[in-house]
């Protein structure tokens, strides 16, 4: 759904296409072979409080852009914040330099795949209320609220709440001729309450599962979700936490709640499955991944349960943009197909690699200063077709646990064996839910695990979830991404005692 | 004409309508190369200038805070961060943190330019790594790796007369080297102020001997295992424990610096060994800034002390507990001295000796690691901390290596190992591979743990 926002004035008001025209023409003086211009303004604001008083404010405004050519084979990047016709000379300038500085060590000639050129195109999120336009002191006085009414349960000592909020406009030329102007809203609000069970001395949290979202500021009003509800069962779910029994390791069945599935797809699925991991270009920071081209088509992923897209187009999806960071029209796409893995996220140096004609749109820069790199689309699973509810799922199960909410995250290098905790976990006994559970942590392989996925809930179980701070690449990139999902039931799954392991 | 950052901050603080202004304004350039599969993949210049307004109002006791930061290359940007940055002040309600600001006069460095970098800072390093990657083809090698170096130049001004300058040169560089059918990982880093201490053909030479070691490869299970940490490793586990180390998170009884009942557990002993844990802006190779540069209120910042000087400080100091990082605010609360974060960390034992090489000679039978990665805390009350082993674990035997092993995933907290290692080697600077490219400044040795527990078996290699 297109937004009915129009694109922020104080934003096409500068003088971008000027500054675009001036840099191409720069490159092509230089008888580039591509050449791009993003100028990007990104606006943040965060709130944080800590037991309703406010501890930091503070707003953030990145203004810049870059040019990245393609010259001889070979990238060359620059970018700068100085917004003037010379600066942008310059940059293409200095890309250019650097593209024949890096020459010489260049054994691998870029070739970008094709796309339509797109010309004069904007996109606008899907938001009702830009945060940006709601005083501070409103913003404050809403989370000092919730903060109270935690505070005054007896078992929460203190309550830290935060909001983050994002306004970005990237502005997009190439030396094809694909023109575009985007704008997008994202916020997320979490709140935390902290205890201590006074007979052992020991303290514990429990936080908000609302997710981050594409939406403005009536996310806290009520569009998406029910914030009352949410904020009114915390205390007693930490209570109920403070006061589990410590789990027994073992073997378990589990059901996982979308609030802590979604982490696990992020890791597992999501990194594993993009092609620049596969091809190594990763292999000195973030990783390579177990699922390389020689298994497309062929790698037994997961059950034949496991539905996994890829998507940059889904309503209020942190991944989701009209075109990427160069120039790709974003598309929707299968990752995973009865458990077999059929698809990878691409852009379009890549995808020529993977013997296909188009990107599917993953090329993605967190700021004006950083090079484009693939990043994750929105990567979902499908739900059951039919309506099967989480007490469905959790009556299957005769002696398992019930993981809600995510905490520790932590995955190999290839993407293999992983380790998660979570916001609170409920022990099933013969199909019914039979009280908190603490101390656990969940580990497994990738394959094994999704193999072991028996079932998925229906559409009324589905979530999307996802976060802000996925990181990736040298210099770090930061990149937001959602993940959707269904409540699922994972049969046979290592439960390891995270006070045993810290060998107490 | 090119507007310098002085006039600048001097423009903001004539400007701002606020009882009180901070003013931090940073200008960066910075550079890098970033390679795969013996080839160059992304490359870069980027150049930008940061301004941080915080405009106080109020008493100081009861003040308000408005804090806005922008990109700062015009007069008319700087104009309206302040005017902003005015508004916001005017309509916050008082800061917790709130504390008079910082006073004092200009630095002897004030007036100096902004220091730069360019591309051609890697102009005898991008040929060495061009013959490294020849040497690495013909000898069935492949390299992945990446080479930054960047300069910030921070001028911080305040209504209250300071003006202080900060100029800090930061490098490093990473190579990952893979036997070409890719079963095979090593890994080498280092951190660097100018490049001019980097050699590619050194690094690669080590990267191949620890390819050489990985001729054979021995299967171990999980378990508790004698293993030697190097000092790049016990840099992923101490910045982790030093970023864990916020005197209000403690004093609010959620870390594992709390103190049961209440209180912080500074004083408290958390090893039999004679260490210091320590951050000091002078210290050699890694000077880092001199004064507190906050440009927002945390746990461990205030923005009200922006500019306040920070000196040599123990965290652990013969064992035991003796600082946590600290607010004016916090330090009231927990009525412990100011000591704020500082941009360096180092480990030091006494009487540490030798070097990996030489506690390899001193091993029996033992895991050596090369890193850490995928770091995640999975209980703060112990800081039990969860990763994985990276490129490269070897087994030692009898005081040589003799093979590598397969990965792990390990569950141990950092405060705890403080408190189990036997022997320890000479401190040494080093770079985190998991947090250094965020906190790049640290000197570690390497330590002997026992019993580190290697919670299960990784397939990655």
């Amino acid at each position: 759904m297109a937004s009915t926002h129009p694109i922020d004035p104080a934003f096409t008001s500068l003088p971008l296409r000027r500054l675009a025209d001036a840099a191409l023409q720069r490159a092509k003086d230089f008888s580039v072979e591509h050449a791009d211009f993003r100028l990007e303004r990104i606006r943040t604001q965060d709130i944080s409080l800590r037991d309703a008083a406010l501890q930091g404010a503070s707003d953030h405004e990145q203004l810049g852009f870059a040019v990245r050519v393609v010259l001889d084979g070979t990238w060359g990047f620059a970018s700068t914040d100085v917004l003037n016709k010379e600066s942008a000379v310059r940059a293409a300038e200095e890309a250019v330099r650097v593209a024949q500085i890096a020459r010489p060590i260049n054994s691998e000639r870029i070739e970008l795949a094709p796309e339509p050129v797109h010309d004069d195109r904007t996109w606008v999120s899907a938001y009702e209320v830009d945060p940006f336009t709601i005083p501070l002191a409103d913003k404050v006085a809403l989370l000092a609220q919730w903060s109270e009414d935690l505070l005054r349960h007896p078992v929460v000592a203190h309550v830290t709440a935060g909001l983050r909020q994002v306004f970005e406009n990237k502005y997009y030329a190439d030396s094809a001729g694909t023109v575009t102007t985007q704008q997008r809203v994202r916020l997320y609000p979490v709140l935390e309450a902290f205890g201590v069970d006074e007979a052992s001395g020991r303290f514990d949290s429990m936080r908000t599962i609302a997710p981050p979202v594409g939406r403005g500021w009536e996310y806290l009003t009520g569009a998406g979700w029910d914030w009352q509800r949410e904020l009114a069962e915390l205390p007693g779910h930490l209570a109920e936490k403070l006061k589990a029994p410590s789990v027994e390791p073992g073997t378990y069945d589990l059901v996982v709640d979308p609030s802590n599935l979604w982490l696990t797809i992020h890791e597992s699925i999501g990194h594993a499955t993009e092609l620049d991991r596969a091809l190594g270009y990763e292999a000195n920071y973030a990783g390579t991944s177990f699922a390389t081209l020689d298994k497309l088509g062929t790698l037994k992923y997961g059950s034949p349960a496991l539905q996994v897209t890829g998507d940059r187009t889904v309503e209020h999806g942190l991944a989701t943009i009209g075109y990427d960071d160069e120039g790709t029209q974003t598309q929707r796409w299968d990752l995973v197909s009865d458990g077999v893995l059929v698809g990878y996220q691409l852009d379009r140096r890549m995808a020529p690699m993977l013997g296909l004609e188009r990107s599917n749109g993953c090329a993605f820069a967190d700021s004006p200063g950083h090079i484009p790199i693939q990043r994750m689309a929105n990567v979902s699973i499908k739900p059951a077709e039919s309506d099967v509810s989480t007490e469905d799922l959790i009556s299957h199960v005769e002696r398992g646990i019930y993981v809600v909410g995510d905490k520790s995250w932590s995955i190999d290098m290839q993407r293999y064996n992983f380790q998660f905790t979570g916001q609170r976990f409920f022990a099933i006994e013969n199909g019914r839910l039979a009280g908190q559970l603490r101390d656990v942590a969940y580990q497994a392989t990738t394959t094994d695990f999704w193999g072991s996925m028996e079932a998925v809930g229906g559409p009324d179980t589905w979530v999307l979830g996802g976060a802000f701070n996925c990181g990736k690449a040298q210099p770090g990139q930061v990149a937001p991404v959602s993940h959707g999902c269904p409540a699922a039931l994972f049969r046979d799954i290592r439960i390891l005692n995270t006070a045993t392991e810290s060998g107490r | 004409m090119k507007v310098t950052p002085q006039e600048l901050v001097e423009h903001a603080l004539a400007t701002t309508t606020s009882d009180g202004c901070v003013v931090i304004l940073s200008t960066t350039t910075s550079t890098n190369l970033r390679w795969a599969n013996n080839t160059l993949t992304t490359n870069g210049v980027m150049h930008h200038a940061t301004v941080t307004v915080v405009a106080t109002k109020g008493p100081a006791s009861k003040a308000t805070a408005g804090v806005v930061t922008g990109s700062a290359a015009a007069f008319e940007q700087i104009t309206d961060l302040v005017e902003s940055a005015d508004a916001a002040a005017a309509a916050a309600g008082p800061a917790e943190d709130a504390q008079p600001l910082a006073t004092g006069d200009a630095d002897a460095a004030w007036n100096q330019p902004p220091g730069t970098t360019t591309v051609s800072v890697f102009d005898s390093f991008a040929p060495a790594l061009g013959e490294a990657f020849g040497r690495a083809r013909d000898a069935k090698r492949v390299l992945y790796g990446y080479v930054e170096h960047e300069v910030t130049t921070t001028y911080l001004g305040s209504s209250t007369g300071l003006r202080l300058r900060h100029e800090q040169p930061t490098g490093h560089v990473g190579i990952t080297g893979k036997s070409a059918d890719l079963t095979r990982s090593a890994w080498v880093g280092q951190a660097t102020r100018d490049f001019g201490d980097v050699d590619a053909l050194e690094l690669d030479d080590e990267l191949a001997r620890r390819l050489g070691w990985a001729a054979r490869s021995v299967d171990l299970p999980a378990g508790r295992y004698e293993t030697l940490l190097p000092p790049t490793a016990v840099a992923d586990l101490m910045v982790y424990l030093y970023w864990s180390s916020s005197a209000r998170d403690a004093f609010d009884g959620r870390s594992v610096f709390s103190r049961p009942g209440g209180g912080t557990r500074v004083g408290d002993s958390l090893s039999p060994q004679d260490l210091r844990l320590y951050s000091d802006p002078a210290l050699a190779g890694l000077e880092c800034s001199p004064f507190v540069l906050a440009p927002q209120s945390t746990s461990e910042l205030s923005v009200f002390d922006n500019g306040l000087p920070v000196s040599e400080t123990d965290w652990i100091r013969g064992g035991e507990l003796s600082s946590l990082l600290q607010t004016r605010h916090s330090a009231e609360l927990t009525s412990l001295p100011v000591t704020p974060a500082i941009d360096n960390l180092a480990l030091s034992v006494t009487p540490g000796q030798g070097s990996v090489d030489d506690m390899v000679a001193r091993t029996e039978r033992g895991l050596l690691l090369t890193c850490l990665w995928y770091i995640r805390e999975v209980d703060p009350q112990t800081l039990l901390l969860t990763g994985l082993t990276r490129d490269g674990v070897y087994l030692v035997e009898n005081g040589e290596v003799t093979g590598a092993v397969n990965n792990f995933r390990f569950n141990e907290s950092p405060v705890d190992l403080l408190g189990r290692f036997t022997d320890a080697g000479a401190t040494v600077p080093t770079i985190s591979r998991e947090w250094g490219d965020y906190f790049p400044r640290t000197a570690m040795p390497t330590l002997r743990v026992p019993d580190f527990n290697m919670s299960s078996v990784s397939q990655a290699s």
